[in-house]
């Protein structure tokens, strides 16, 4: 089972129901944390794993032999992403805007194109405490976050529950992480931004036709605008996070809540069976 | 004209309050969104709409049912899964997957694959009481927002001209891919927004990397900044090995929710240690810029 914990909105806590959760049900099964915000990770900083192994991941970009190149220009006609420009007398490649469709070594009638891995990140494997540990780093620069996030799903081992830890937004990067999940678990927190970016989110996740829920983070800091919202549209609140400064205090300096304060403990594990609840139906 | 872009890397550290306490210091200003799939500002600024203008972002393919013979090759060219296929309804193409590269349509024997620009969001040119806010509503799961962000940038900087606008405010998004690269280039100044928190400072040197490699000078506002004292000093010292100027600390005060709530800056709704701070950075950065 994946359970994929999105947003909309940055910071409205995420990674931290991610890796609490995931940190409470690894003591009753196995349990991977995926962390597919490959642009700024921060699982890692709290379930602090050993990383174990390491491997980069890219793109396919073409690299073309111009000895072979008869300047016909078949590949920069093709490509949509003006990855491969024809100047006549030469070919110019621009690796960085290349998708990575396959196209050009396809059209190519002279065979001149070959591919090559471009490197934009790398995914790395641990473990933490128990947990099972997987994460993407994008390297900085790069613009492109989906195929990275492919590549660190593909890691994920589909026979023990997973727990991915999605980037914010509603467009390519949070859709990549997401589509796959059997349930999207949604952090929100009450207030005017928190509602506008969750009705974007909702809107998303309504499209990928997969189910949801909410959780209310900070849930006393606000107002009841989400609670009327998600009555209105039959979203289910599985959880009321209220704000407590020590849990903002230990996330600041890398702790987990469930570890900081005990009380949080007792809070996730209902979170945990509310989400199993909605999975089953 | 100074283009100041506010980004944080993190998501959630107070960006978008931050450009709206500029912009009612600013005003007159010309402000743009760049957080085009999750937009923020204009529940503060509260815009009234003056042009809708649709955004062409790329182009997607069709199939043509009447001239499909299902033979399946753009299933087997396309890289990126958009092409399924299923007894009783053929092949069918997934919106949500497919990039836009062409190359089923290219490759299709029949001729049955259309290939067309599609209409991937809309963007606006609004009115506020600080001034022009140009901003934009990426489609749901819709790609190129980098594209948008682009366009959307160069509609605020045409705007500024056309005004002789002091200041341009881009509000960016968060991380440090596609659109905040495309909401950063060719800026003046860049204003992280971050917080002391280890994922904060996480972040925030990420975000430097990135400025730096585009070459375009930051400085660091750090909000929240009594939550973690260490912290703080962290990223103080984090700004200095970086070349940042540290324009000044925020204390944590739920008066940014607050403000949010009724659609107001910080600066419009109470003159309290918070909007004293952000005033503070407002002065200290213009007092930079004026030097570079």
């Amino acid at each position: 089972m994946q359970i994929a914990i999105a947003s909309g909105k940055g910071g409205t806590g995420k990674t931290t129901v991610a890796t609490n959760l995931a940190r409470v049900l690894s003591g009753t099964r196995p349990v991977q944390y995926v962390d597919c915000d490959v642009e700024e990770p921060n699982g890692h900083l709290f379930l602090q794993p050993q990383i174990t192994s390491s491997q980069s991941a890219g793109i396919l970009v073409p690299v073309l032999d111009l000895d072979r190149c008869t300047r016909c220009g078949a590949c920069s006609q093709l490509c949509q992403y003006h990855a491969i420009a024809n100047l006549g007398t030469t070919m110019l490649v621009f690796p960085e805007l290349c998708h990575g469709c396959g196209g050009c070594i396809r059209v190519c009638p002279e065979q001149a194109i070959r591919e090559e891995e471009r490197p934009i990140g790398v995914v790395e494997y641990g473990t933490a405490r128990g947990v099972h540990f997987l994460h993407g780093r994008l390297n900085v620069g790069e613009t492109m976050s989906p195929p990275l996030i492919r590549a660190v799903l593909k890691a994920v081992d589909p026979t023990i529950m997973a727990i991915i830890d999605a980037p914010p937004g509603t467009s390519c990067p949070v859709l990549t992480a997401v589509r796959g999940a059997d349930f999207v678990l949604m952090v929100t927190e009450p207030t005017a931004f928190g509602l506008h970016d969750l009705m974007l989110a909702v809107e998303m996740v309504r499209a990928l036709q997969l189910p949801t829920g909410i959780v209310i983070n900070r849930a006393d800091m606000g107002d009841d605008r989400v609670e009327r919202y998600c009555a209105t549209e039959g979203l289910p609140i599985l959880g009321r996070v209220p704000h407590d400064r020590r849990v903002a205090e230990a996330y600041a300096r890398g702790v987990l809540a469930v570890d900081a304060v005990p009380e949080m403990a007792v809070s996730v594990q209902p979170l945990a069976d509310a989400i199993f609840q909605e999975v089953a139906l | 004209m100074k283009e100041i872009v506010i980004i944080s890397g993190k998501g959630g550290t107070g960006k978008t309050s931050v450009t709206a306490a500029f912009a009612a210091l600013a005003a007159p200003a010309i402000m743009v969104d760049c957080d085009v799939d999750a937009a923020d500002l204009h529940l503060v600024l509260s815009p009234t709409v003056e042009e809708t203008h649709a955004f062409f972002g790329g182009r997607q393919a069709r199939i043509i049912t009447e001239q499909c013979q299902a033979c399946g090759t753009c299933a087997d060219v396309c890289r990126f899964s958009a092409i399924r296929h299923d007894a009783a309804t053929g092949y069918q193409i997934d919106p949500l997957a497919c990039e836009g590269c062409g190359v089923c349509a290219h490759f299709c024997p029949h001729e049955a694959m259309a290939f067309e620009e599609t209409c991937n969001g809309q963007w606006f040119r609004s009115s506020t009481r600080f001034g022009p806010l140009v901003h934009a509503r990426l489609g749901i799961a819709a790609e190129n927002s980098g594209k948008l962000v682009a366009l959307i940038r160069r509609e605020a900087r045409a705007l500024a001209a056309a005004n002789q606008a002091n200041w341009l405010l881009v509000d960016g998004p968060p991380g440090i891919g596609c659109p905040v690269i495309s909401s950063l280039t060719g800026a003046d100044h860049v204003v992280i927004v971050t917080e002391p928190t280890i994922a904060g400072l996480h972040d925030l040197e990420r975000v430097l990397t990135l400025t730096a490699h585009f070459h375009v000078p930051a400085s660091i506002i750090i909000n929240k900044a009594d939550l973690y004292q260490h912290g703080a000093e962290e990223i103080a010292q984090t700004a200095c090995t970086h070349h940042a100027q540290v324009l000044g600390h925020i204390p944590y005060d739920p008066v940014f929710t607050q403000a949010q709530l009724v659609g107001l800056s910080v600066i419009e709704y109470a003159d309290g240690p918070v909007s004293q701070a952000i005033r503070a950075c407002w002065n200290q950065l213009r007092i930079s810029l004026t030097k570079e």
